[in-house]
């Protein structure tokens, strides 16, 4: 008991909390210097690959997705206990603090770092209203009898412990949240070519992520029921100026039509849900006519391999089912503004003014082991294995045909675009906001308030010149951020002579700090 | 709207102009700081800051008459200060401190007319790629340090110390240099403007800091007796509390403003990528500082880590800081892509 007693006191301490900070700050780092998963899977796979036992070695400890490891998340719960652990206390120690009275004053008011002494005509319980009276817009004060001598306390900048305390419990809100936003957020994400439509619903997705409490069988109901159009424009110089996608959808199971366009910085939001414009490309239509059988129209989303949009990507047409290796594949390269080199194909520029579809045909068995595969590329392992066979290969430009040794032909039609739309869902955002919005407030109160105590001692008909008046002994103290307080308590000092004035004549100000008064008020 | 290139080349001009006054001034500075001997008596802060206003009232009219921002506060000349004053004002140093201040405002106000003129060249706000961002930042720093001096001029014959970072600033913005360009899609956003310019302002007064703590680290040996070569630099160095307070101080205030600037930008980055945290390694290096900065602010509260721990936890801030902007946006490029150098 003991032992877990001081662990905790340890766990709690402020230089624990410096140490852990620390440690989060040294384990973020691996986190942007090494690839990772969640960001970038294919690079980490190319990593590991090219280092051998070592890329190996940081797979197993999690350094490729920090974020997610054991080691992060135990700093991080760490500093989430150390925070609880201190702020509970420090609530405590604040409540008993607002309700508290400000404490006596000193013995030795001249021992003070400031310190001042005044005179004044009125007699010390009086002096000692006024004086409060004077100081209460902005200090709380306590007024005291001792013997001999009427003393008042004050003190200010209470709110900066509340800032404090605000700052800190709305970090440990934000963090609590960004955990549940975990739980309960998904994302999936579509590639979605002009004339089509989605609904929102795991299947829909080309790839989608949910938290471990997300109820996938329900999620937003919504559906982009038409991408009208997806338009990318230029400027002169070839940099591009903006892409948009007009959609129209629909939301419940009876909604009414809806239109809007999507930018990259303005997302339709609609049913607590977020849909992105992520990337964009081509798509190029390609007609086949086999001998003696109806054409076949298909569209395919190419992935842009560079700014002018020189895109990749296939084309599979399954063969009759009793007819094995009769499958016909195209693997192509379309490019919006062509230009032919030794008969490669590349794009001079984004938008579209000379397309060409440059096309190698195949036939044979599309996909021999039924694996999943990807959509933008033929099967590499069915090509160097035969099974299937480069019959054709050529430049098309718009409405030109190809004819295969069989007799099938291929014609390119035209385009139309695709817009990668993400969907976004996570119910915590805008508490983690409200969490973030408190985190600044509570920080500027805290490193913008300074913490000043005051006491004032006045002794009956005392002062040095044995005139009856009475004497004033002024201390001050610094609690937090030191900051220029000379010239503060110089300002308290003369208002409070001022307050204390009214009855007599001028009031004798001595001042007993090393500094003149009323110098170095800035 | 097109981009309007003869403003554009004269942006570039003012850069030139700026950069150049910039280089006087820090000549002037160096004059100031080698013939002056403000720094001898700086130990105590407080007596030298009279001395400084009183003298400052009494004999700068030309100064404050000309409009500079830097009229220093009206302080009662007590008969303790005046009477150093005129011995002080005879001081070739402080001839040479006023050239200098003069030369900042001039070179500040180049250096904005260049900042806003590229504005209006390209019809957006001046902070879209890495050449722009670099010339805020030194144009923070520069106006955080007139503020300074408005406020403490006794802190003039530091000067040296602030300007030579800012003229560093300035270079490194000329390596950087990007054509005059209109913003790709991703960055049209009013968040650009917001978020950008907290960054900015924040980074602009922890170099200011930065600068300080690495005088306090120098000035603390100095104290300490120890006289090798590069500590006897704190001969002339303000008390090392003084130091540690202004360091603290400027940090305090950029603080939020930091952290204010990372909530901005999770907010463009929630509209703009669908997410507003993705530990991007830009984001990733902003947490690394911003953790290390609230470590600092915790050190400066703990007995036994005030002092030189602090200092050095400050120095780390700045330097994941720096590595943000500078290795992460060259070398390692994730989504935050604007530096507009490939
Ligand atoms: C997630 C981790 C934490 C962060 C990011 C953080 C951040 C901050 C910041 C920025 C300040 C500056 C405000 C000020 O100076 O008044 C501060 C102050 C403070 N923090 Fe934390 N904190 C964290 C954890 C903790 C923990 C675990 C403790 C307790 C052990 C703690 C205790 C304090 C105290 C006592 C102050 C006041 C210091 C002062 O008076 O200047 N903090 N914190």
């Amino acid at each position: 008991m003991y032992l877990i007693r001081r662990l905790w006191r340890r766990l709690t301490s402020m230089r624990t909390a410096i140490v852990l900070l620390f440690l989060l700050a040294l384990a973020a780092v691996p986190g942007s210097l090494l690839p990772q998963r969640p960001l970038n899977p294919s690079k980490v796979d190319a990593y590991i690959a090219g280092h051998g036992a070592w890329g190996r070695f940081l797979d197993r400890i999690g350094a490729y997705d920090v974020f997610g490891s054991f080691w992060f998340s135990a700093i991080y719960l760490l500093l989430f206990a150390s925070l609880i652990g201190c702020l509970i206390p420090r609530i405590a120690v604040y409540a008993r603090a607002l309700r508290a009275k400000p404490i006596k004053a000193p013995r030795h008011l001249d021992r003070l770092a400031e310190n001042a002494t005044l005179s004044t005509a009125l007699a010390p319980a009086d002096a000692a209203r006024r004086a409060a009276a004077d100081l209460r817009p902005r200090w709380r004060t306590a007024v005291r009898e001792e013997a001999g001598a009427t003393t008042v306390s004050a003190e200010k900048g209470y709110s900066r412990e509340a800032g404090n305390l605000i700052f800190h419990i709305s970090l440990l809100a934000a963090l609590i949240l960004v955990a549940i936003g975990k739980l309960y957020s998904y994302q999936g994400s579509i590639v979605s070519v002009e004339g089509t439509s989605f609904c929102n619903r795991p299947i829909s997705y080309d790839t989608f992520h949910s938290g471990r409490l997300v109820d996938t069988g329900r999620l937003a109901n919504f559906c982009i029921d038409d991408l009208n159009s997806f338009t990318a424009s230029y400027r002169a110089d070839g940099s591009p100026q903006q892409f948009r996608a007009d959609v129209t959808y629909s939301t419940g199971v009876n909604g009414p039509a809806k239109r809007d366009t999507i930018t990259v910085n303005h997302p339709l939001r609609t049913e607590g849900d977020r849909v992105y414009l992520i990337s964009h490309g081509y798509a190029p239509t390609v007609t086949v006519t086999r001998p003696g059988q109806a054409p076949i129209t298909d569209t395919e989303a190419f992935l842009g391999e560079d700014q002018n949009f020189t895109s990749e990507g296939a084309f599979s047409f399954p063969g009759a089912d009793d007819k094995l290796g009769s499958d016909l594949g195209l693997s192509g390269v379309f490019a919006p503004t062509a230009q032919i080199t030794a008969g490669v194909v590349t794009s001079v520029a984004p938008t579209v003014k000379d397309p060409v579809l440059a096309l190698l045909a195949y036939t044979g068995t599309l996909n021999p082991t039924g694996q999943p595969q990807s959509v933008y590329s033929l099967n590499a392992a069915a090509i160097s294995s035969g099974k299937l066979k480069q019959v054709a290969a050529k430049n098309l430009a718009l409405g030109q045909t190809m004819t295969l040794p069989d007799g099938t032909t291929v014609r390119f039609d035209g385009y139309k675009q695709w817009a990668s739309l993400q969907v976004s869902h996570d119910p915590t955002q805008v508490y983690l906001l409200i969490a973030a919005v408190l985190m600044v407030a509570g920080l500027l109160g805290s490193l913008a308030v300074r913490r000043r105590r005051l006491w004032l001692r006045i002794t009956p008909g005392s002062d040095q010149q044995g005139t009856g008046r009475s004497l004033v002994a002024v201390g001050g103290l610094a609690r937090s951020d030191t900051g220029n307080f000379s010239a503060e308590f110089a300002a308290v000092v003369e208002r409070l002579a001022a307050a204390l004035d009214s009855t007599g004549g001028p009031p004798e100000v001595a001042a007993a700090s090393p500094e003149p008064l009323g110098a170095g008020r800035d | 709207m097109a981009i309007n290139t003869g403003l554009a080349s004269l942006s570039e001009g003012l850069w030139t102009a700026a950069t150049g006054t910039y280089m006087l001034a820090v000549v002037a500075y160096t004059g100031e700081y080698a013939f002056g001997r403000n720094g001898r008596i700086a130990g105590t802060a407080a007596a030298v800051k009279h001395v400084v206003n009183a003298g400052a009232t009494v004999k700068q009219p030309a100064l404050v008459g000309a409009g500079a921002p830097i009229d220093p506060p009206p302080a009662p000349a007590g008969p303790y200060g005046a009477g150093i004053v005129t011995k002080r004002d005879s001081d070739a140093g402080r001839r040479w401190g006023r050239i200098a201040v003069l030369l900042t405002v001039l070179g500040a106000l180049l250096h904005l007319a260049c900042v806003a003129i590229r504005g209006i060249a390209v019809d957006r706000v001046p902070w879209g790629n890495m050449y722009e961002f670099t010339l805020v930042v030194g144009l923070v720093a520069t106006l955080a340090w007139l503020i300074t001096l408005n406020r403490m001029p006794q802190l003039r014959y530091l000067g040296l110390f602030v300007m030579m970072p800012v003229l560093v600033v300035m270079f490194l913005a000329g390596t950087l240099y990007t054509k005059a360009s209109k913003l790709v899609p991703a960055l049209q956003s009013y968040w650009l403007a917001i978020h950008v310019s907290s960054v900015a302002v924040a980074e602009g007064i922890l170099l200011t800091s930065a600068a300080l703590t690495a005088m306090y680290l120098v000035r603390i040996r100095f104290e300490k007796g120890n006289l090798r070569r590069l500590t006897t630099l704190g001969a002339r160095l303000p008390s090392a509390a003084s130091l540690d307070k202004a360091a603290y101080r400027t940090v305090a205030f950029a603080f939020p403003i930091y952290t204010a600037g990372v909530i901005f930008g999770a907010i463009w980055a929630e509209a703009a990528w669908g997410r507003y945290w993705g530990w991007d390694p830009k984001e990733t290096w902003a947490f690394i500082a911003w953790v290390i900065y609230a470590m600092y602010l915790h050190a400066r509260a703990t007995a036994g880590w005030r002092g030189r721990q602090a200092a050095f936890i400050n120095l780390l801030g700045f330097g994941a800081m720096t590595f943000n902007f500078f290795v992460v946006n060259i070398v390692i490029s994730g989504l935050h892509s604007y530096a507009g150098l490939n």
